[in-house]
């Protein structure tokens, strides 16, 4: 078990090398550079001034070199320049020209513990990253506790007698469920439910049976700090309604199966009721398959992230990649995707232990 | 229940009709069926695939799924009905009044519960015992059914047990409540012949000792003869002949019950001078059946217009015998003493050269110790240790023993789907091992076929029969248009004796035994001269069997073809074979000719093998030889002989040679060879297992 993990932790690590190469490859590209030194300098920068800009901050090293350099295996630049009084000022990437000679870092990368700064946000990109992945963990962490058990329950009830009205009505819901992308049941949901002229809230009001105007908020800008059940909901429901109709899915198939298994036949025939047929020999073994995809389903739920965010205005991980990726940040998204890989890698690794543990026929021996 | 001192019969099923409902039809799943089982008794239910006896198991057990229906008769257990009961009387029937025995222990064990609980759970349920109650109960069925350390059995998990030792759990759990009925659904047939001698015997001590009547449901006649007082023979979802086991074995009074015994290898069969006689056409599918009787078609004695009138054929008493009943128009007409007449006699072909000779072979696998988180200690199977045999040409050379013991391996070297370890494979004396298929030339692959096991799974079930055909002549570059091709193709057909229409029809709509027959033309194809038959048979049911063993023989006779059999069905390669390999954990234990083989001395592990054949006769006398414990793993074989964990003989060698050393092989007699530490005069002393008692 140890060294599993030890190498999954290895595989992780090479992923991640892997990836961050490919976007620092695509946002160091010419054009990006160019469009980088514009927006943060001048719009109206001539093609030498541009140059220079780059030049004075690094940006014009080999690739490889850059690349070392913000792991933090190759010494980080350092530009000497003589200004107007004569003086030679000395910058660099690990130091500001202020910093005193003997505090100047010769390193200074991930490996360092140093994450660049933000061009966009002008700000220290591991704090805000870091403030950013607990607004949208919380999000997340709502969003399982009511898919998950959501999606669990309709699965069972609808495998456990597959072909009833019961299974006809919850399969239908289900489907429609991940039907239904984010964008549209978003919308449908802030018309209906957070709108003072539509749907439901207004009728509501006027029978005063709701003191504010809406019975939910269209907005969960307040929620990253202070979350409450009106303001959080709706962006909680949008994303937990589309991914719950996969999971519901996939736990109905798993357990329609086993509920065909020869063992809950020998089950029955032993004389043992149906609900603890269902409950003490089936949904063990039903869960099995479903475990894996619940865990393989948080990746795919950061993008429904993004929309949500926008949608909702909620400050997170999702907005944060939309507009670091708008200014080519290059040190931003470096930092995203290697928390995207992790969370990734992480999500399977846990996946992998877990199934172990509902599966004892690969118990470790 | 108030019925503890009810005295009547068990099980009363009266003219019990089952229905299946499809979309399409009502498809009859059993017809007018009626069987007894006394209190005490042992009932046994045979016939083929298909002929409704699981049928007959489940409509007891009011468990026959959405589309099944009970649609005349009645089932009584103790005088009630079962089918005027709720769900909830019903439970409490279940498992604790009848319980039942499953063919696949595997698949009827509970993979994500500890053996403990799910044994447990019967008293729990139905005796409402406190859980330390139930787990006293559990421990001391689980030392009943002879199960090495009860405690640490009842907290594993089923994947950690034997196939033995599973089925061993499920008739425990059948046991704990004490039921006064007991359904066994071939409860034998997953297992190997050694592990399923000590469970029928098993089964029949708890029976005696419990007091249990016994439905046992199976398609092994020899099996049923072992175990059962009275039998009830099944063809096509009807009862066709029922009595005490003495008076349809000895007096059958229905051709179909005759038919199936001449079908079957009993001792004294023989591929040349007494044939088996197969019994011709097939099955009939439920909605097909005939009018009249619905075995009428297949039946030598059939006659026009009165066994095929629309009248259904009731069941008619037969006057000698105790309940003995047949469903026949005829069989007061019928001498069924009349010898068979004979069928031809087939010239036995001539054995020529050595085209195959294996010397010293071995193969070893390295696997993980833990497959799925890598690392840990490399660990050695040794499948197949210093095979040393050769085989001529029109030869039949079986290869016989238990699963594990490293038959197949030996198969897929030969043919090149693995290379050896070590040692030499010379086909006409060119080394082999080491080629992988991919690289042998057209006319080695073409030369060496294999005819697998399960005839369902090996054909492409989107493509033509015809098209399959062509296509292994395409790889074997046989013809040189597709014109050729296709005339080799329906020549191929005519030698397994398919109908020429079959080229153009899809896998799906034939029947096993014909997919099987494809499955050889398709072998001999580029004119194979060795063929390797993996359990070729074994998927089949007992009337197809005969044919397609017959067909291989013909073929063989004809094309003078090597023929390596794979069997662990001893029944058969005694009829069938010339020479006779057994193996044991990768090792030759003995080799030698049919009669050699089949007759003492014997290897130890030979002796038991005969000894837990089920034979279909009740003039054969058996020694009673039960081995003890499951094969050993071949990842961690026992120091010394390979067998002595198991052999009964190990005492009457000194020195305790058997622990400590790997017997020499040893020759016997001319071409007999034994790797045992037995003494000569140990060995000469030995009895023959199979006597067939004077008449």
């Amino acid at each position: 078990m140890g060294t599993f993990i030890i190498r999954r932790l290895g595989q992780m690590l090479l992923t991640a090398l892997c990836l961050t190469f490919i976007v620092f490859f695509m946002t160091n590209l010419t054009p990006n550079l160019e469009k980088l030194a514009k927006t943060q300098g001048n719009f109206r920068m001539s093609d030498e001034a541009v140059n220079s800009w780059l030049s004075d901050r690094g940006y014009l090293a080999p690739l490889p070199y850059k690349f070392g350099q913000w792991v933090g295996v190759v010494p980080g630049w350092t530009n000497e320049k003589t200004d107007n009084d004569g003086q030679t000022i000395v910058t660099g990437r690990c130091f500001l020209a202020a910093t005193p000679v003997e505090d100047r870092a010769r390193f200074c990368g991930v490996l360092q513990g140093f994450w660049g700064y933000s061009s966009v946000f002008k700000t220290d990109v591991d704090a805000l990253v870091a403030k950013r992945l607990s607004a949208t963990g919380k999000l997340m962490g709502f969003v399982l506790l009511l898919m998950v058990p959501m999606a669990l329950i309709v699965g069972i009830l609808a495998g456990m007698r597959e072909g009833s009205n019961l299974d006809r009505t919850l399969s239908t819901f289900s489907i429609a469920s991940t039907a239904t992308p984010e964008y549209v049941s978003g919308v449908i949901f802030i018309a209906l439910l957070a709108s003072s002229k539509f749907g439901i809230s207004p009728i509501l009001a006027d029978w005063g049976w709701i003191d504010t105007k809406t019975l939910f908020l269209g907005s969960a800008k307040k929620a990253v700090d202070d979350a409450t059940f009106r303001n959080f909901f709706l962006p909680v429901l949008t994303i937990s309604l589309y991914g719950m109709g996969y999971i519901a899915r996939m736990t109905r198939a798993s357990m329609a199966e086993v509920m065909t298994a020869q063992y809950i036949r020998t089950a029955r025939l032993k004389g043992v009721s149906f609900r603890n047929v269902v409950m003490k020999h089936a949904l063990r073994n039903a869960l099995i398959a479903p475990f894996t995809v619940i865990m393989l389903q948080v990746p795919w739920l950061l993008n429904g992230v993004v929309i949500v965010e926008y949608l909702f205005a909620y400050d997170g991980f999702g907005r944060l990649l939309v507009e670091a990726a708008r200014g080519n940040d290059i040190e931003l998204l470096m930092a995203i995707s290697v928390v995207s890989v992790i969370l990734v890698l992480l999500t399977q690794l846990i996946s992998d232990i877990g199934y172990v543990f509902l599966n004892p026929r690969i118990r470790i021996s | 229940m108030t019925t503890q001192d009810y005295d009547g019969p068990i099980l009363e099923i009266e003219n019990l009709s089952i229905s299946f409902f499809t979309r399409l039809r009502e498809i009859p799943a059993v017809m007018d069926f009626s069987v007894t089982v006394q209190p005490g008794e042992a009932v046994g239910l045979v016939g083929e695939s298909g002929c409704g006896k699981s049928t007959v198991a489940l409509g007891v057990m009011q468990d026959l799924g959405k589309n099944g229906r009970v649609v005349g008769g009645t089932i009584k257990f103790k005088g009630q009905d079962l089918g005027q009961m709720t769900m909830e009387e019903l439970r409490k029937i279940r498992g604790c009044e009848i319980a039942m025995i499953y063919q696949e222990p595997m698949a009827s064990l509970n993979p994500a519960m500890r053996i403990g609980k799910q044994l447990m759970e019967v008293p729990m349920i139905h005796q409402n015992m406190s859980e330390a109650d139930a787990y006293e109960r559990a421990l001391q069925v689980v030392t009943d059914v002879k199960l090495p350390d009860p405690e640490r059995i009842l907290n594993s998990f089923p994947h950690q047990l034997s196939g033995g030792q599973q089925q061993r759990i499920v008739i425990a759990m059948a046991l704990m409540s004490e039921p006064s009925l007991l359904i066994l659904d071939e409860p034998t047939t997953a297992l190997d012949v050694t592990v399923e001698a000590a469970v029928v015997e098993l089964v029949k001590d708890l029976g005696k000792k419990y007091g249990t009547s016994m439905l046992f449901i199976s398609h092994n006649l020899g099996l049923v003869l072992e175990t059962c007082d009275r039998i009830c023979v099944m063809y096509s979802g009807e009862a066709v002949e029922t009595g005490r086991i003495e008076d349809v074995f000895d007096k059958m009074q229905h051709p179909y019950t005759q038919a199936l015994f001449r079908s079957i290898p009993l001792p004294g069969a023989d591929k040349n001078s007494r044939p088996l006689v197969a019994i011709p056409g097939n099955f009939p599918l439920p909605h097909e059946r005939p009018k009249g009787c619905n075995f009428g078609p297949r039946c030598d004695y059939f006659e026009e217009g009165r066994c095929n009138s629309s009248k259904a054929i009731p069941m008619a008493h037969v006057e000698h015998g105790d309940r003995h009943e047949s469903r026949c128009l005829k069989f007061a007409e019928i001498d069924w003493d009349a010898p068979l007449i004979a069928a031809e006699k087939k010239e036995k072909g001539a054995i020529g050269e050595v085209v195959l000779k294996i010397d010293n072979l071995k193969k070893y696998y390295e696997v993980a110790a833990n497959a799925i988180f890598g690392g840990g200690n490399k660990k050695v199977v040794k499948a197949n240790e210093t095979l040393s045999f050769e085989a001529r040409e029109s030869e039949t050379l079986a290869i016989v023993g238990e699963s594990g013991c490293g038959k197949s391996t030996f198969a897929k070297v030969l043919m090149g789907l693995e290379t050896a370890t070590d040692g030499e494979i010379l086909l006409d004396n060119k080394a082999v091992q080491n080629t992988a298929i991919e690289d042998r030339d057209t006319k080695t692959v073409a030369d060496v076929q294999m005819v697998f096991q399960n005839p369902f799974d090996t054909l492409n079930p989107s493509m033509t029969i015809g098209r399959q055909i062509i296509r292994a002549l395409e790889i074997f570059k046989v013809g040189n248009s597709e014109a050729e091709r296709r005339t080799r193709m329906l020549e191929l057909l005519d030698l397994v004796k398919l109908p020429r229409e079959f080229a153009d029809r899809m896998p799906r709509q034939l029947s096993g035994g014909q997919k099987q027959r494809v499955g050889i033309a398709r072998a001999f194809a580029g004119d194979a001269r060795i063929v390797v038959a993996d359990e070729p048979v074994s998927a089949l049911d007992v009337s197809v069997q005969a044919a397609v063993t017959d067909l291989l023989m013909d073929i063989q006779r004809e094309h003078k073809t090597t023929l390596l059999f794979i069997s662990h069905d001893l029944s058969i390669v005694r009829y069938l074979s010339d020479r006779v390999m057994v193996m044991y954990l990768g090792h030759v234990v003995e080799l030698g000719t049919t009669d050699q083989v089949f007759s003492p001395p014997y290897h130890p592990y030979t002796e038991a093998l005969l000894s837990a054949v089920p034979i279909a006769d009740t003039s054969v006398i058996k020694k009673h030889i039960v081995l003890e414990g499951d094969i050993p793993s071949a990842m961690n074989p026992p120091p010394g002989c390979p067998f002595q964990t198991r052999c009964g003989w190990k005492s009457k060698v000194s020195g305790g040679l058997c622990d400590t050393e790997m017997p020499p092989v040893r020759e016997i007699a001319d071409g007999h060879q034994v790797k045992c530490h037995l003494s000569d005069e140990e060995l000469a002393g030995m009895e023959a297992v199979i006597k067939i008692a004077a008449e």
